[in-house]
């Protein structure tokens, strides 16, 4: 039996390097926060979190997420197998990142407001948005046809995106109805010098982590997608 | 070659006059959208599978949540409206189910395509069917739980029924398109509630709290803004998803 001519058509990669530097990186960020930089007066080690969590939320919601949302949408337009491809890629990173911060934010929430969760407009739509991003992972799973996975996937995709405006229309209603205990949150932007720093390089380290593992996601999904053409062609 | 459409026993091509009154034209949108969705509502009525289901779905519900609550420490009209959104959400899970899987019986779905009918009057027909049978099981349900909470709602029924409608259609307009895409993949019955509740939230949401206040009594006003929402919300979605249909139905 010889070797099947797709093994030879592109150099095996063992080691992808962007995601190896986006691990460093990482690394290198959260080391700088646990050492490096002051403790917060009020919070203590505990808004140390902030520098996984803040940077996670970010990439998760306005990066992947939008990621999402953006291939989902030009798919049904252009219906190239790539945009695909990005969507299935950036709502499985995207999954880890929001995982990052609903572990994160609890652990963070209980020391700091005392309590380990509260139906917040921005928690409730996080939370919502994994549910989602969880549903069109499995929706992928349970459909074979390539192309019908694409487009029904893409579908939800797009439809997600409609949804996030309603979702915080409807948790800032409750909330604005119901008052509760104004819940103190650290804004960024009051930041003393060094901590800003190590949250800007955090979220550096991050985003470049998150490109690390789209890339890596999104070749894996390509060399799937030759492997099934090929295998489809004998 | 003619068929009927209510036992959509035959395909059509593109040529074939569809038999209607006059009996030449294709018919119209309106008229293709009825049709569909008067056959859903007939087979559903005759085998009242789905119906008999959700209707025995949300009474067992509406008497199990009795026995799940102290009412001595929290009062029927705090907890009844959002446990009848609850069981609505529930209930009108296992007809959405229904509407696109019983096509699946013969290929019907197949018949359905190729009507010379546009895809949209598909969606609408199936998802007005829907509707009905979620008006159906709320019809039942909610006096039920009426009568069981000992609630006084005499005189916010005709609210109550308008919320009913506006929180229905949104469930039923996201409901049935999940229902096209999930008959068609494995494990379809738990996925449809995987992908369909998330969407439900802000229906819930809103339906559940201009409830409590209507019921409790509050001025027409602090309802307003969740009535707004559930239109906005039907808008945005029906349009969405009749459009998206035709994406999903594209072969």
């Amino acid at each position: 039996m010889t070797a099947p001519s797709y093994a030879t058509t592109r150099p095996s990669r063992t080691i992808d390097g962007l995601l190896l530097a986006g691990l460093i990186a990482v690394a290198a960020a959260v080391t700088r926060a646990i050492w490096f930089t002051p403790v917060e007066a009020r919070q203590g080690l505990a808004q140390k979190i902030f520098y996984v969590h803040v940077p996670s939320a970010f990439i998760a919601l306005y990066v992947a997420f939008a990621l999402l949302a953006i291939s989902s949408a030009l798919y049904l337009w252009l219906r190239d197998p790539r945009l695909d491809r990005m969507a299935e890629s950036a709502a499985e990173v995207g999954l880890v990142y929001m995982s990052v911060v609903l572990l994160t934010g609890p652990i963070w929430g209980k020391t700091v407001w005392g309590t380990w969760w509260t139906w917040d407009a921005r928690l409730t739509l996080t939370l919502f948005l994994w549910f989602i991003v969880l549903g069109l992972l499995l929706l992928r799973q349970s459909i074979d046809e390539r192309s019908m996975r694409a487009r029904y996937s893409a579908v939800l995709g797009l439809l997600a995106a409609i949804l996030v405006p309603f979702i915080h229309i409807s948790v800032y209603l409750f909330r604005t109805l119901h008052p509760r205990p104004i819940v103190l949150k650290p804004s960024a932007p009051s930041l003393p010098g060094t901590m800003l720093t190590t949250l800007l390089l955090s979220l550096a380290a991050f985003l470049l982590l998150f490109i690390g593992l789209m890339r890596t996601r999104y070749r894996y999904a390509t060399d799937r997608d030759e492997l099934l053409a090929v295998e489809g062609s004998e | 070659m003619s068929a009927d459409l209510v036992t959509g026993r035959e395909t059509w091509s593109s040529e074939t006059p569809v038999p209607g009154e006059r009996g030449l034209a294709p018919p119209s949108f309106i008229r293709a959208t009825l049709l569909i969705a008067r056959k859903d509502l007939i087979v559903e009525l005759r085998t009242r599978t789905a119906l008999l289901a959700a209707l025995a779905l949300s009474l067992l519900s509406i008497v199990i949540f009795n026995f799940a609550w102290d009412p001595t420490a929290v009062a029927a009209i705090d907890l009844a409206p959002g446990l009848l959104w609850v069981i609505f959400t529930f209930s009108g899970l296992l007809g959405l189910h229904r509407a696109f899987g019983v096509e699946q019986a013969d290929r019907a779905m197949d018949a359905l395509l190729g009507a010379p009918i546009p895809r949209t009057s598909i969606y609408a027909g199936k998802a007005l069917g829907n509707l009905g049978l979620v008006l159906l099981v709320q019809l039942v349900s909610i006096p039920a739980a009426l009568v069981v909470y000992n609630l006084e709602v005499a005189r916010v029924i005709l609210p109550l029924g308008a919320i009913a409608l506006l929180a229905g259609i949104g469930l039923v307009a996201v409901g049935t398109l999940f229902g096209a895409m999930t008959t068609s993949t494995r494990a379809s019955e738990l996925l449809l509630p995987v992908l369909a509740l998330p969407f439900f939230v802000p229906v819930v949401t809103a339906a559940a709290q201009a409830t409590a206040r209507l019921m409790g009594g509050r001025p027409v006003d602090e309802t307003i803004g969740w009535l707004k929402l559930l239109a906005a919300y039907d808008l945005v979605f029906v349009a969405a998803c009749a459009f998206l249909y035709t994406v999903i139905a594209d072969e």
